[in-house]
């Protein structure tokens, strides 16, 4: 069943955009999709990833394992070194 | 004057339109809108009136007796009204708006037939509300019905709750040796004593020179 458009002679509106519907939401999603995962990943590396290796390396620059043992040893978590 | 197509103000005029003869419907639905708000107003009150409301909301999902096309998707008919219900998503249903017409609207009718050039505005806003009951934007129009389902929704929320605090005061039983305070005392010290994720976790963050939690 057809709808009339009931218009005034007077009032026009603007054509809207009738071709390139799908092409131009591609682009805009493909772009965005490729900035936010680039984005996410960058900010990923910096908050995550570097400061833990950071802190893995601070930790086991003067890392004394014996005296780790020592005090483990000390606290009694042992059953074959008391 | 510039106007839209298709105004409230349109129903009364018209050269042969004295609206479908299910014109009370469109009252009904604004006694819907009504008796939406005051569901709305009604929320706040006591325990009892929320169990009103269950029970009106229950009527209100039986509006086959009110409004058109009984629930949104079923296809009865209830006389006198058509199955006629349109939607966002199925905005043109197949049944017209009016089926039964009087003799004016079939006269009008009887004119459609003809070139549409000689219908005047009048009588084209009349063939339109035969043939759909409202406007698009009549028809998407906002309502609160979201603050009912919240409101429901949030007070089973809280129902839910006593149900399960009475449930651990009278149905769980006693908490098992290793949920007591002294025993996960007990259990974190040995842990911190393991130097448990000494680099990042638990024990990163236990000062052992002071033997407490770091700042």
């Amino acid at each position: 069943m057809s709808r009339r458009k009931t218009t005034m002679a007077s009032s026009s509106l603007t054509k809207p955009q009738m071709r390139g519907l799908l092409a131009k939401r591609l682009r805009f999603h493909i772009v965005g999709a490729f900035v936010v995962s680039l984005g996410v990943a960058a900010f990923y590396k910096f908050a995550v990833a570097e400061p833990r290796k950071k802190a893995y390396a601070d930790f086991y620059r003067n890392y004394d394992s014996i005296k780790d043992f020592e005090e483990m040893r000390k606290a009694g978590i042992f059953q074959s070194a008391k | 004057s510039i106007h839209l197509p298709l105004e409230s103000s349109d129903k009364t005029q018209g050269v042969s339109s004295p609206g479908c003869l299910k014109e009370g419907l469109t009252s009904s639905s604004v006694l819907r809108a009504n008796l939406q708000d005051t569901l709305d107003s009604i929320q706040e009150m006591s325990f009892r009136a929320a169990w009103s409301l269950v029970l009106r909301k229950g009527g209100l999902g039986m509006r086959g007796i009110h409004s058109p096309g009984g629930t949104a998707h079923s296809k009865e008919k209830m006389p006198p009204y058509t199955s006629y219900h349109a939607q966002r998503s199925y905005p043109m249903p197949d049944e017209p708006f009016c089926t039964e017409l009087s003799a004016e609207q079939q006269a009008l009718k009887e004119k459609e037939k003809g070139s549409w050039t000689q219908l005047s505005h009048a009588e084209k806003v009349a063939l339109y509300r035969l043939q759909f009951h409202e406007t698009f934007t009549e028809m998407n129009r906002r309502s609160n019905e979201w603050k009912t389902v919240m409101g429901c929704v949030f007070f089973f929320f809280g129902f839910t709750g006593l149900l399960i605090w009475w449930q651990r005061v009278y149905v769980f039983p006693k908490k098992p040796i290793t949920l007591m305070d002294e025993w996960k005392a007990q259990q974190l010290q040995r842990i911190l004593d393991m130097k448990g994720n000494a680099v990042q976790g638990l024990a990163s963050r236990w000062d052992y020179e002071r033997k407490e939690w770091k700042k």
